[in-house]
């Protein structure tokens, strides 16, 4: 058999003093992924399907409070929890590095999202549907995902897909800077930045390497691919 | 003599045997076969035409069957949000059941094969109904994992057929384990329903008319009683019994690995295995007390169980209560000596929000059994052993639903804390489960035996009088 290697390993750093909370992100993810449209009382019953979402921390007593915010995404474990419960391999691990998810290989036993120790796994528990005009907005590059199925973040996968068949033509490696998801796209103040952190010379590889560099639950030995950069605390409200 | 001339004259006596049964049956010579008489038609009694009484019971299990069946219709034509979950807790009720079921899947085989083994001859008549719990249950306890799906159309992806993709299921999945693990016990414990059944279903054909005589023929596989049908029978029933047990075993621990295998705070443990073992022969054996109380009285079975059995039963549901006790303890006091945040978190979210189920779970698993069960006449009181069995899986069925919802609603990220109640689909799913388990029951025991008759009357074969000097003692002959 071939050996699975690959030359990438698709990584993430978030700076977190430089993120604002805006949710732009959250909303550019919506938008790139086909990701189903959820109502209020879809959220309130905690069914929402963000893939994206920015945790909010009020640290402090009042007059001294700060606000924390905390983007969190599927940290694409290198050895994830999430892979090796499905049944069906409808969760798998890509020679990327990325956590693969094939929708319409999920049968829907929502394991994974109970191993999911970050909680970014959403199970399509309504239907759903795009409304006119949103549904000219689908994206024909990703499956519309139908009720049942497990989801989440894919780092953009279809981007870093056309990315390397275009680097391919060229006979060449993608070049950094050169793929982003949605959501690093969008950030207005540059939080967010992706790469390959199997080059050493990469810019998420370089930050990753930084003092102020955490992994969410790193003592449950997941190695997550997105890394924090530890925000100083500042935000007075 | 030759094999053939041995058989055919064993035959020859076998069924000289049973010309004098109908002989005897009309004319009533002598005690010893009035008595066989006796018990095959007391133990039969069961296959008599039902009654009215038996049609409206079966009718009102039907329709809570059919009312699950519309419940699981609704679910599966909008979608899992009929159901109670969300995110974090991707599994509630349809999985405590399934856990729930499988527990109680434990008893009859468990039950069964060990007294066997051990040659308890108390064990007799509770034989039969012990094994076809086991099949009723583990069948029902195969359909959860199913209904929750949330494409459950899809459900054939889990199972390793050949096809033209070359997608296999993956075998490092608990669940994959889970179903090969399940598959194995139901085809085990029907095997062993079936062989046990095989001398009875004779008897039954011999005592039967018309389509029932002839589905008896065909499902004793022509069996004719002769010395070597039965020892190859008592051959091969202890072999069965102590395969099965492993099998036993190895499926719980399988349905723990579903959880102690995950990083979830509170499943991830290594107790776990044992400890659910524990907690399925607790309730599998609460079931059989139940059971042998509801048939004692459905059938008038007043002679064949009699108080001594329930004494014995209940020595057994006190020494599984203790270990449950045991089990339960270790697993709380490390979680509570470790203090470890995030476990800690889960089990003071369950203690504070399950404060009253919590409670009710150890009154009814481990201190009122333990209690009661030390006296001899609770033991041989009927009625207090029917409140403490139905008890003791009441908290069984709140033991897997603590286990399961409170480690999911408050895991690693408080940020996405949550909280289940079940809807009515779920609810509707798992009392239809009850009721079908008990149809499924109630149609077996009108078309089967429920009785092991040949276990009984080989029992009373064995029954002697043995006097020493003045003294006589009540003997049970065995053999070596």
């Amino acid at each position: 058999m071939e050996k699975m290697t690959s030359p990438y390993k698709w990584g993430m750093v978030i700076d977190l003093d430089r993120c604002t909370g805006c949710g732009a992100c959250v909303v550019a993810c919506q938008a790139e992924n086909n990701v189903g449209i959820c109502d209020k009382k879809e959220i309130s019953e905690g069914r929402g399907m963000h893939w994206l979402r920015i945790e909010r921390f009020w640290v402090g007593e009042y007059p001294d409070v700060r606000v924390r915010f905390l983007p969190v995404m599927c940290q694409h474990c290198h050895d994830a929890p999430c892979e090796p419960v499905c049944p069906v391999y409808a969760s798998y691990h890509n020679p990327d590095g990325l956590n693969g998810q094939v929708y319409n290989r999920c049968v829907g036993t929502r394991y994974c999202g109970n191993n999911c120790p970050y909680a970014v796994r959403v199970f399509n528990f309504y239907p759903h549907q795009w409304p006119e005009p949103l549904d000219s907005q689908l994206s024909p590059d990703i499956t519309v995902r139908t009720r049942g199925v497990m989801e989440k973040c894919s780092f953009c996968i279809q981007r870093i897909r056309r990315a390397k068949e275009e680097a391919k033509e060229e006979r060449r490696l993608v070049r950094d800077g050169e793929v982003q998801p949605a959501c690093a796209q969008t950030c207005p103040s540059e939080a967010m930045t992706f790469g390959n952190l199997a080059d050493p010379r990469s810019r998420v590889a370089r930050l990753s390497r930084s003092p102020r560099r955490f992994q969410l639950l790193e003592n449950l030995g997941t190695h997550p691919s997105v890394y924090y950069l530890k925000g100083g605390g500042r935000e007075h409200v | 003599m030759s094999e053939k001339q041995f058989h055919e004259s064993n035959e020859l006596k076998v069924s000289g045997e049973f010309n004098e049964t109908h002989r005897t049956q009309r004319t009533l010579q002598t005690p010893k076969t009035l008595q066989t008489n006796k018990i095959n038609d007391d133990l039969l009694s069961s296959l008599r035409p039902p009654t009215l009484r038996w049609y409206l019971l079966a009718l009102l299990l039907g329709a809570v069957v059919a009312w699950g069946l519309a419940a699981f219709t609704w679910q599966l034509t909008h979608g899992m949000y009929v159901t109670g979950k969300n995110r974090p807790v991707m599994w509630g009720f349809y999985i405590t059941g399934f856990v729930f079921w499988v527990g109680l899947s434990h008893s009859g085989t468990m039950v069964s094969s060990i007294l066997r083994l051990s040659m308890a001859n108390w064990r007799r008549p509770i034989l039969r109904a012990a094994e076809a719990m086991t099949v009723f249950c583990i069948t029902v306890a195969g359909m959860f994992p199913l209904i929750h799906l949330g494409r459950n159309w899809t459900f054939f992806y889990m199972i390793p057929y050949p096809n033209q993709r070359g997608l296999w299921p993956n075998f490092r999945s608990a669940l994959l384990w889970d179903m090969t693990a399940i598959t194995v016990y139901i085809i085990g414990s029907s095997l062993f329903l079936y062989l046990g059944l095989l001398p009875d279903l004779a008897v039954a054909r011999e005592r039967s008319s018309g389509w029932r005589r002839k589905m008896y023929a065909f499902l004793a596989m022509g069996w004719r009683g002769t010395a070597h049908e039965w020892s190859v029978y008592h051959r091969a029933s202890t072999l069965m019994a102590a395969l099965i047990i492993p099998v036993a075993v190895s499926v719980h621990s399988i349905v723990a690995w579903d959880f102690a295998v995950t990083v979830v705070p509170g499943w991830h443990s290594t107790i776990f295995p044992p400890y659910f073992v524990i907690g399925a022969i607790l309730s599998g054996v609460a079931a059989v007390i139940t059971l042998m109380i509801v048939i004692r009285k459905a059938f008038h079975l007043e002679e064949y169980l009699t108080p001594l059995h329930f004494d014995n039963m209940g020595k057994l549901l006190l020494v599984i209560s203790l270990l449950w006790t045991y089990a339960y303890f270790v697993e709380v006091q490390t979680t509570w000596y470790a203090h470890e945040p995030i476990e800690w978190e889960v089990f003071s979210f369950m203690s504070g929000t399950y404060t009253t189920q919590l409670l009710i779970m150890l009154l009814s698993n481990s201190l009122l059994p333990i209690v009661c069960l030390c006296f001899r006449r609770l033991r041989r009181s009927i009625g207090v052993m029917l409140v403490l069995s139905l008890l003791v899986n009441v908290g069984m069925f709140i033991e897997r639903f603590l286990i399961i919802v409170p480690s999911l609603s408050h895991k690693n990220m408080p940020f996405v804390w949550g909280s289940y109640s079940p809807s009515w689909v779920e609810i509707s799913v798992n009392l239809a489960a009850l009721a079908g388990f008990v149809l499924l029951f109630t149609l077996f025991a009108k078309f089967f035996p429920i009785v092991a008759v040949s276990d009984v009357r080989e029992l009373e074969a064995r029954r002697g009088r043995v006097t020493m000097g003045r003294a006589g003692v009540p003997s049970i002959a065995e053999e070596d």
